[in-house]
């Protein structure tokens, strides 16, 4: 009796969560209708976001909170990437067994720090570095992109780590006894052997990194403008979002929505195909 | 190239990216720690927002979050324990145990939407409850995740020791999967209670933020993170100080049960 109950409240508690996600598409997708009736796919293309003087309609195109968020991102993976590869090298094959538990622990501390700090301190101390160096005003895209890149690091080496580290130890060995130096093995050996694992989590560092909000808020601008060159301010979904959708009614409102279920359905895309078909079905 | 000289070139780069990553991290807690200390008072800690100090928002946000926990701990636990104890191979399970999984990296500001939709816009306002859920709808997926590992680390023998001794299959799980894996859960809540305690993105619009000490939740509802963020904005000197202070604060805290979370399992793995 007590079983039946026990297990019947299990099986809920775990269809729940797939009501969940099947809700989040369905409430994001019917409050976008208006703005899907208005502008169609063209939303994707237009490059304006602008209300009606009387509040009722205007023109909301998501052009460039798109092309925001993917240069951003773009700025990011460049960054981020060799770094984590570097780092994941690092903890596999270099480092001391007495130096890899704690900088381990180091490295999972960075990425455990909120992301509103990232925005925090890339504001006041990151921005006037960027804007001494490569001109600007300091916020702008390079500077959302490098923070951003300094937040996914630890995310993605982690996880490159550890895929490097399932490449068996008798292989290496093999190769280094026909003499090929550690960059080698590296190349030859671990590479191909944890290629799943580090394409995987380079694709789901990207999604992390399309969806990421408070860190950009402070440091891209929030300005809607196309931006010319690399250290101009700009807009990102997410921001978009954090800051406009409150205010935000009616059309304008439903662009919101429109902007969040385009967000939603990429990154679950990014993610589903890392998680399935690189790192590797769960068993 | 030089096959020896390119070795030395790629090793040297990657320790260098080792030290570029640890670099940043002590860069930030020593800006984070300098900042916070010199703006901390007492009166941080004794006022509320309204005069200066964060004690309604360490409230707010921690009620937020720890009822968040209260909610999210069961019903994840239960279908942790569904996917690993009940489900088996079937389909449906390995569907909702990868669905579980993506929704780990859904970006949190469409869940902040999703829930405006539902505990906002009907009721006209900002409210602590919209707030917190928002919060249990991040932390789920976590612990459903973390449950369903750690069960999978017990020990099939454990399990044939409880049918041999004739208990049923929910005692089994209850008494003896559950409690060998309890350390290993534990830290699984620790670890996202650690991540939505830092949250601010779901927060901007669900629980929006309140100056004053408040403990209704059936209104806007104060929140440091969401606090931080506006307070940084600010031109004035004094609420700078008070972004900072509060920026320690919420890292010292994060930081400190992320530690714990770990020393907890030290000697697990």
């Amino acid at each position: 009796m007590g079983g039946r109950l026990f297990k019947d409240f299990s099986l809920v508690a775990a269809t729940l969560s797939l009501f969940l996600l099947v809700g989040i598409f369905a409430i994001l997708f019917s409050y976008a209708q208006t703005s899907m009736h208005e502008f169609g796919f063209d939303f994707l293309v237009i490059d304006q976001w602008e209300a009606d003087e009387d509040d009722e309609g205007g023109v909301f195109g998501g052009f460039i909170p798109i092309i925001g968020t993917l240069l951003s991102t773009l700025i990011a993976m460049v960054i981020a990437t060799p770094l984590a590869m570097g780092i994941a090298i690092f903890l596999t094959e270099i480092a001391h067994d007495k130096i890899i538990k704690p900088f381990s622990i180091a490295i999972e501390l960075l990425a455990a720090i909120p992301s509103i700090i990232y925005g925090m301190w890339g504001l006041f101390y990151f921005a006037p570095i960027v804007q001494s160096v490569f001109g600007g005003n300091g916020v702008g895209l390079l500077t959302a992109g490098i923070v951003l890149a300094i937040m996914i690091i630890p995310f993605m080496a982690a996880i490159t780590r550890d895929s490097m580290n399932t490449a068996p130890d008798v292989l290496k060995e093999s190769a280094y006894a026909m003499g090929a130096t550690k960059f080698e093995v590296i190349k030859d050996v671990v590479m191909p052997y944890s290629k799943g694992g580090i394409i995987g989590s380079v694709i789901l560092a990207l999604g992390r990194a399309l969806g990421e909000t408070m860190a950009v808020a402070f440091l891209i601008g929030s300005v809607m403008s196309i931006p010319d060159k690399i250290t101009d301010p700009t807009t990102s979904i997410p921001v978009l979002l954090a800051n406009n959708f409150a205010e935000a009614q009616d059309l304008e409102l439903s662009s919101m929505y429109y902007l969040a279920l385009i967000l939603f359905i990429v990154s679950f895309a990014l993610i589903t195909v890392a998680k399935l078909y690189f790192i590797g079905k769960k068993k | 190239m030089n096959r020896l000289l390119l070795n030395k070139i790629i090793l040297t780069l990657s320790t260098i990216s080792a030290l570029v990553g640890i670099g940043f991290l002590f860069w930030i807690l020593i800006t984070l720690t300098y900042k916070g200390v010199s703006s901390i008072q007492l009166s941080t800690f004794t006022n509320d927002l309204v005069e200066g100090g964060i004690r309604n928002l360490l409230v707010g946000q921690f009620t937020m979050a720890l009822l968040a926990t209260v909610v999210a701990v069961p019903i994840g636990v239960m279908a942790g324990i569904y996917l690993r104890e009940y489900g088996g191979e079937k389909r449906m399970t390995m569907v909702i145990r990868n669905l579980s999984d993506i929704m780990t990296s859904a970006p949190s500001i469409v869940i902040g939407v999703f829930v405006f939709a539902f505990l906002v816009e009907p009721f006209g306002t900002f409210n602590g409850w919209a707030g917190s859920v928002a919060l249990a709808i991040m932390m789920l997926p976590i612990i459903i995740g973390t449950t369903d590992n750690m069960l999978a680390l017990v020990p099939k023998e454990l399990r044939e020791a409880g049918i041999a001794l004739g208990g049923s299959k929910h005692k089994i799980v209850l008494q003896i999967v559950l409690k060998a894996a309890k350390v290993g859960v534990t830290t699984g809540i620790l670890l996202s209670f650690a991540r939505i305690i830092g949250e601010t993105a779901p927060l901007l619009f669900t629980s929006a933020n309140n100056q004053f000490f408040t403990m209704d939740m059936s209104g806007q509802f104060p929140s440091l993170t969401v606090s931080i963020y506006n307070l940084a904005t600010y031109p004035d000197e004094a609420s700078r100080e008070l972004a900072w202070a509060a920026s320690f604060i919420l890292t010292a805290i994060v930081l400190f049960i992320n530690l714990v979370g770990r020393y907890v399992t030290r000697n697990k793995h």
